[in-house]
């Protein structure tokens, strides 16, 4: 109802501007109407997404008076691209979407992109990804989130001795497993282990217990995400083990965030894939029609390694990730 | 299946030898098992591991108690993960309320609201399945949903964590204390199942339980409420959720929309592993047990193996729990 109202004054703005176009803001008041289609809240990373949207929506929408931005959930792949469809129904401008399964969203996302309306991908990309489906790419790098965790590791501890905690088996996983053995390639390090732990607290809690007791002696954990990392912290407190020197997690959780940012020794980094990537997206693409920016493109975030001094720029205690 | 009525009583009967070997062959299977960790680990037959793994299994060993009732009874309930995720997350918003100042009475507080809350989940499920009349399969396939689903709420998708450190280490024994030794779930574990065995085995209502799984119809006619013996199967089962729950709180202090998932399937294997037969009159309480230790034990022994690739480990647990139930179905038929 809110948003009504707030839509009819912007109409009635408009109007008011394009009579008498001396009035200077029209700029600002030019209405444009973004739909965000982005995965339910499952699980964590997508709850950051949701909360991350959200918020920048406002923002937005409080920036620009003639914009309008729907966000809408979807559970799985076929109800999102119904919700693509109900999106484009209602005159999009553009589409910003974090597709929970790329491949069979193709054909919702290419009739936005033929209608003329401008496209965001987010994240996941189908197998083919162009200028023929998109404007604008933006993810985060799975190769590097691997890879910076496999630099800092042989940096802080050359010769340290690493059990590895897998996500599930997905191209996702394997491309931070290659990323990572790159890395460490050239140094000392040694993996003695590689499990899965399907992104999951308590497997991956079970698989720490079963590391601890296979290996006597074990200098660091890298399980690549935030949410396995609180499971591998409560199995080596547990065992009272002292050997471990730290643990590299991965996305950026507020937990874990904050336990860089208050110096705790188990948790001395950690690797952003974050969440709040969909808002890159958004923001690009309000400039695509606000500022006359040239935004057109792969934007691809580093994998950022969060120390203690950079950490508060990451850190949403309001997330629920 | 003969002689279902028959209480079994954990002595040997006279009249079968059946009975005898069927009861027995899950622990023979978990003998073997033992044998063949120790081969692929010395370290797995440590007293640390074994403690570490049956600890473990805490969880999935007494939910598994609760679908042994009503898997006897000639149920099923599919539920069970997702009412874990939920009642967890109620008691731990509920302890982070803060509702009572003195922290002990309200520990206390919480682990009964767990019991009330796991008991009028169980009581839900059993009520669309008698009164309501839906299959077993579908009505906790819809409760299943129901309960995932305000826990994903609840959480708003992520995590609900226990917030009072002092709470926390107030609760945290329950998990990972010990009485004389023996981790405190361990103890739980044989507690929760000596008390289903003796309702199961010693009570009137425990042969009523086996009467209406074996046949619905005679126990009808024999003048048992069938509608409520099936009921109260699946608010045991609720109960033995909220145990569960109690214990699983303090080990990780948070849920998340993830907690619990597929728990259903693997209480259901360790029930149908311990002898208990999926379509009802039968219920076999200790092989419950160790039915809950050999699908621990399995995943134990592949992650300290260092024969088998971590892409084949679901492969080889698979073939591990179907050579177990031919062990078992080889041994009762001699």
């Amino acid at each position: 109802m809110k948003r009504r109202t707030f839509g009819l004054g912007a109409a009635g703005f408009v109007a008011a501007a394009v009579t008498s176009p001396s009035l200077g803001l029209a700029q600002d008041a030019k209405k444009v109407t973004i739909g965000v289609s982005i995965p339910a809240a499952d699980h964590g990373w997508t709850s950051g997404v949701v909360f991350h949207a959200e918020r920048v929506a406002k923002l937005l929408m409080a920036e620009h008076k003639g914009l309008n931005i729907i966000v809408k959930t979807s559970p799985d792949a076929a109800s999102q691209a119904n919700a693509v469809q109900d999106l484009a129904v209602q005159g999009l401008d553009a589409l910003v979407i974090l597709p929970s399964d790329p491949d069979p969203l193709v054909n919702a996302i290419q009739q936005v992109k033929d209608s003329g309306a401008f496209v965001a991908l987010v994240d996941r990309a189908p197998s083919v990804n162009d200028n023929t489906i998109r404007n604008l790419y933006v993810a985060g790098n799975n190769p590097a989130l691997g890879e910076v965790a496999g630099q800092y590791i042989a940096k802080t501890t050359p010769d340290a001795q690493v059990v590895v905690i897998r996500g599930l088996p997905i191209p996702i996983d394997q491309q931070r497993q290659d990323g990572f053995d790159k890395g460490i390639a050239g140094s000392k390090v040694k993996v003695l282990d590689r499990q899965y732990g399907n992104w999951n607290r308590d497997d991956a809690f079970r698989v720490m217990q079963d590391f601890l007791t296979k290996y006597p002696k074990i200098d660091v954990v890298w399980c690549q995400d935030d949410d396995m990392a609180v499971g591998v912290l409560e199995a080596i407190s547990q065992a009272k083990r002292t050997d471990i020197k730290y643990v590299v997690g991965g996305a950026g959780s507020k937990d874990m965030i904050k336990r860089v940012m208050d110096g705790d020794k188990m948790i001395p980094v950690d690797v952003l894939y974050p969440p709040a990537m969909v808002a890159t997206a958004m923001q690009l693409t309000a400039g695509n029609f606000y500022d006359q920016v040239p935004v057109s493109g792969n934007y691809i975030l580093d994998a950022t390694l969060v120390t203690k001094d950079n950490a508060k720029n990451f850190y949403f205690p309001d997330s629920p990730f | 299946m003969t002689g279902v009525s028959t209480p079994e009583t954990g002595a040997t009967p006279k009249t079968s030898r059946d009975w005898d070997m069927a009861a027995v062959a899950p622990f023979i299977a978990l003998a073997l098992l033992l044998l063949l960790g120790y081969f692929a680990n010395p370290n797995f037959i440590s007293v640390a591991n074994l403690l570490n793994v049956i600890t473990r299994s805490a969880f999935i060993a007494i939910i598994a108690l609760g679908a042994t009732y009503v898997i006897s009874s000639g149920g099923l309930d599919l539920s069970v993960g997702a009412m874990v995720a939920f009642v967890a997350s109620l008691m731990i918003l509920f302890l982070n309320s803060g509702a009572i100042a003195d922290p002990t009475l309200l520990l206390a507080a919480s682990m009964l609201l767990a019991l009330a809350l796991g008991a009028a989940c169980g009581l839900a499920n059993g009520l669309i399945t008698t009164i309501g009349r839906i299959e077993p399969f579908i009505a906790t396939l819809g409760t299943m949903g129901i309960y995932r689903g305000l826990t994903t709420w609840l959480s708003q998708g992520g995590a609900i964590t226990l917030k009072d450190r002092g709470m926390q280490a107030l609760y945290r024994p329950v998990y990972f204390g010990n009485v004389a030794g023996v981790p405190i779930p361990i103890v739980i574990i044989f507690v929760t199942a000596a008390l289903a065995a003796f309702v199961l085995y010693r009570t009137r209502y425990g042969r009523h339980l086996i009467a209406v799984g074996s046949s619905e119809d005679v126990a009808r006619y024999s003048g048992i409420s069938v509608n409520r013996v099936r009921t109260v199967a699946y608010v045991v089962q609720g109960l033995c959720v909220a145990v569960a729950v109690i214990l699983y709180v303090p080990r990780l202090g948070s849920t998340s929309a993830t907690t619990g998932i597929l728990w259903e399937l693997q209480a259901i294997t360790a029930v149908v592993v311990g002898g208990t037969a999926l379509r009802g009159g039968v219920g076999r309480i200790w092989g419950t047990v160790c039915g809950a230790f050999i699908l621990e034990i399995v995943g134990n022994i592949m992650i300290l193996s260092n024969f088998v690739s971590e892409y084949l480990i679901g492969a080889i647990q698979g073939a591990i729990i179907i050579i177990a139930m031919l062990v078992q179905r080889s041994l009762m038929r001699r």
